[in-house]
């Protein structure tokens, strides 16, 4: 920076700071300073410039706070921070249209809040989205089950179909059933992972276990069916399962995967709008530090199934939420669009779930790093799915 | 940035106006931090981290561009000038920091740095050769000097050390300082521009201010004594800046460049543990200097001229015929002198048990073709340092100039930030 450059930014800060302090004035950087005490939610100022406002929430008081930006009538919530700690501060970034608010703190979370009013004055920003947000997300919830109950119903019957292959001791045919099944599962991992010990009961990896722990599950079956030569198996020569604890295997992934389907079709299931898209990033996440290393199919080499698998659950979970996104942020809505098909066009370049996909030891390094290269893509903007829905 | 940090960058902004000009704290750094040093500008005609002092540490990190299209590109330098403006001014990345911002979403800075100083980052963009080809439109601005360099007598080149359509940069007196910068700058990338390499390094083997003392490379000796100095002017124009006239000679329309500089880059492994077994004579004589004061074996102190013509016993040269010092000498080599800006390395070892460290040689130059590739053909055929040298990395780049002082754009909050028209690095050459 030059001399001049640091004094004009010097100036800059100076005149900022006094929009800040002045205590009816519209802090200048959108920043709004909200002090909860006891007795007390002091604001910086009453009013703001419609647009992207900033709340910067301080627990000043001994108890644990919330905030929240009400609709004007007191009830509707248009955006809260909660579980805020005595002496921690947190931010709440809202999109907010010209209007009258009620602003409320409350201390100890009980009771209506010490509530004052909030005027948001219009600055000429198009603010969206201008739908209601929570008639929308609802259907998107919604939507987002039935495509899970759908996917574990298929789960279910493929994998009863594997399993039967597998204690027939029809070995060929479990190896067709075997990736184009499990299709399912990683469409939707994450939910299965929102059920705690589901998960590693049915898709631990060896590596993952410590030792003495009992290994179970779809890739036990995979080391089963595509059995290492012993330099890849520790230096020691693979044991195959005996009959019948293929029975006994087979019969439990059946079991566990019934497990799942009764609790998807439970009428106390629910999978909420922030847990969907955050699903996606973590589908994502698992593409990029399990499937494109190769590590997750390590002895049938078929991660290629799992990554579109991977990447068809992240669309959905993106496109049940794809209205609200777009009235927020179209940007980001149409870089995920294009992210998404710059990276099913190069999976495509590698085949497909009905007509089966290149193994991942056929790979090249440089196919590895495009892949790589097209995950990182798409998983950055997906990061910023959630703020986005929860923000809207 | 946050408020909180916001109130944080004003009181320091004003501490620092009082007592220095431009002393910025670390924005999310607290109360602490009136510094008043420890900040490079990093406006001006030419970029920063060429001839700022050079700083103890170094992580540079070389790109693929993997978008194909010439706005993305653009978009990612716009944002990179921005983001390097605000992190080599001691500010955090984004406007809302590492630890504010909408709670759903990962925090626009990484937070690593947030409680260090500034210490004296710079961020330094180069374009490689392979960026010029047909993606981006750009094949008829390739400088004539942006040549693909000639294979060395006894180089062992790794191609996964080599080259990139893009290099950064980072130096930094923090190495955490200087790895925060590019991993925030990839981050930006993905999408636009994967990693290719990156090389870290450690204990600056340049001293590029006439202020600071000479350091030393890994074999021991002091390097650099010969450097061109910030403080040289007429030597800078000479040898390291590009001129008007370079535009005037090329077939290409490189104007673009004129005000930058190329960048050559030389991963040297050095065969440190046979380098220590030899007798301190012989290591002498390799060099042509003294160890411990770095002065000419012609005799005189470290800032001595080298005298090769002076004679010993049996009328042999002093300073040996092929002795690094001789060899790599302005009067052998036509006149030219580089602004070499290197660091040591060690990358861990070998299978066996042998550190593979060495020079990651770093050199400004006007014009390769005139300025480099003589240099190093003399030196890799016949400098008798070579037996203990192994050449594994390579690459060249051209150095826009400097972003002009005052046209960076600032948010409300007075800091610089990301606008459609911000100025950006290379901007001359998307014209």
């Amino acid at each position: 920076m030059s001399r001049p450059a640091a004094a004009a930014l010097v100036a800059g800060a100076v005149l900022a700071l006094a929009g800040c302090v002045a205590d009816d004035a519209p802090a200048a950087t959108g920043a709004i300073a909200v002090t909860s005490t006891a007795d007390e939610c002091a604001l910086s100022t009453a009013q703001a410039p419609s647009g992207t406002l900033t709340f910067q929430v301080t627990n000043g008081g001994p108890d644990v706070t919330e905030f929240y930006l009400l609709a004007d009538d007191g009830l509707r919530v248009i955006a809260e921070v909660e579980n805020v700690g005595p002496g921690l501060s947190r931010d709440l970034v809202v999109q907010a249209r010209p209007g009258s608010y009620v602003a409320a703190c409350k201390p100890g979370m009980v009771g209506d809040g010490i509530r004052q009013d909030f005027t948001v004055t219009d600055s000429g920003v198009e603010v969206g989205p201008t739908g209601d947000v929570a008639e929308q997300l609802a259907a998107a919830e919604a939507s987002y089950v039935a495509y899970v109950k759908d996917q574990v119903g298929a789960l279910i019957t493929g994998t009863q179909e594997f399993a039967d292959a597998f204690v027939a001791g029809d070995d060929d045919a479990a190896r067709e059933l075997y990736a184009p099944v499990r299709v399912h599962w990683e469409r939707i991992e994450p939910v299965a992972e929102s059920f705690g010990d589901l998960d590693p009961i049915l898709d631990a990896r060896e590596a993952d276990l410590v030792e003495g722990e009992v290994w179970s599950g779809w890739h036990l079956l995979e080391k089963e069916l595509w059995p290492p030569a012993p330099a890849a198996n520790g230096g020691v020569k693979y044991t195959p399962l005996t009959a019948a604890a293929r029975e006994a295997e087979a019969a439990a992934l059946v079991e566990n995967t019934q497990k799942l389907v009764d609790a998807v079709n439970g009428p106390a299931f629910t999978f909420e709008a922030f847990q969907i898209t955050n699903g996606a990033k973590e589908l994502l996440d698992e593409v990029a530090t399990g499937k494109v290393t190769g590590e997750e199919e390590i002895w049938s080499h078929t991660d290629l199934w799992d990554v579109q698998a991977n990447v068809d659950g992240a669309r959905i979970a993106y496109e049940v939420v794809e209205d609200v996104v777009r009235d927020a942020d179209s940007a980001l809505a149409d870089d995920l669009e294009r992210r998404f098909g710059e990276l099913q066009e190069l999976l495509a370049g590698y085949g497909s779930i009905e007509t089966g996909f290149t193994y991942y030891d056929e790979l090249s390094a440089d196919e590895v790093r495009g892949l790589a290269a097209a995950v990182d893509a798409l998983s950055e903007p997906l990061s910023k799915l959630t703020a986005t829905i929860t923000g809207a | 940035m946050s408020r909180r940090a916001f109130l944080g960058l004003g009181s320091a902004l004003a501490a620092g106006a009082a007592a220095a000009g431009f002393g910025l704290g670390r924005a999310t750094g607290g109360a602490s931090a009136p510094a008043a040093a420890g900040v490079v500008p990093f406006t001006g005609a030419h970029q920063a981290g060429i001839t700022t002092a050079a700083q103890d540490r170094m992580y540079t990190a070389a790109f693929d561009v993997t978008t194909r299209r010439r706005d993305e590109l653009v978009g990612l330098l716009r944002t990179w000038t921005v983001m390097a403006a605000r992190l080599t001014q001691g500010m955090a990345a984004g406007p809302f920091g590492p630890a504010s911002g909408p709670y759903d979403a990962p925090p626009d800075d990484t937070g690593e740095a947030s409680d260090l100083p500034p210490a004296n980052l710079t961020l330094t963009v180069g374009f490689g050769r392979s960026l010029f080809d047909e993606r981006f439109g750009l094949a008829g601005r390739l400088p004539g000097a942006l040549i693909e360099l000639p294979h060395f007598a006894g180089d062992d080149l790794d191609p996964a050390r080599c080259d990139g359509d893009l290099v950064v940069q980072a130096c930094a007196d923090d190495p955490q300082v200087a790895v925060h910068a590019i991993r925030n700058l990839a981050r930006a990338a993905f999408g636009v521009a994967a990693i290719r390499w990156t090389q870290l390094g450690y204990g600056r083997t340049s001293s590029t201010s006439t202020t600071q003392t000479t350091p030393r490379n890994l074999f021991g000796f002091k390097d650099g004594t010969a450097n061109v100095k910030a403080e040289e002017g007429e030597a800078l124009e000479e040898h390291v800046w590009v001129g008007a006239s370079a535009a005037a000679e090329d077939s290409a329309d490189s104007s673009w460049l004129t005000g930058g500089t190329y960048l050559v880059a030389r991963r040297i492994r050095m065969h440190i543990e046979t380098w220590d077994r030899t007798s301190l004579r012989e290591q002498e004589a390799l060099v042509g200097r003294t160890k411990g004061e770095g002065a000419p074996l012609s005799g005189g102190t470290e800032f001595t001229e080298p005298d090769f013509a002076v004679t010993g016993r049996g009328d042999a040269p002093l300073v040996p015929a092929d002795s690094h010092v001789r060899l790599a000498h302005p009067t052998t080599n036509g006149g030219v002198r580089m602004l070499r800006r290197g660091y040591n390395f060690t990358d861990g070892n070998d299978a066996l048990g042998r550190l593979d460290a060495g020079l990651f040689f770093v050199a400004f130059v006007r014009d390769p073709r005139t300025h480099f590739v003589p240099v190093q053909t003399t030196l890799s055929a016949q400098d008798a340092l070579m037996e203990y040298l192994q050449h594994t990395g390579s690459g060249l780049w051209a150095v826009p100039p400097g972003i002009p002082d005052g046209t960076l754009r600032t948010g409300a909050d007075g800091t610089p930030a990301f606008a459609a028209d911000s100025p950006f690095w290379g901007e001359a050459l998307f014209a």
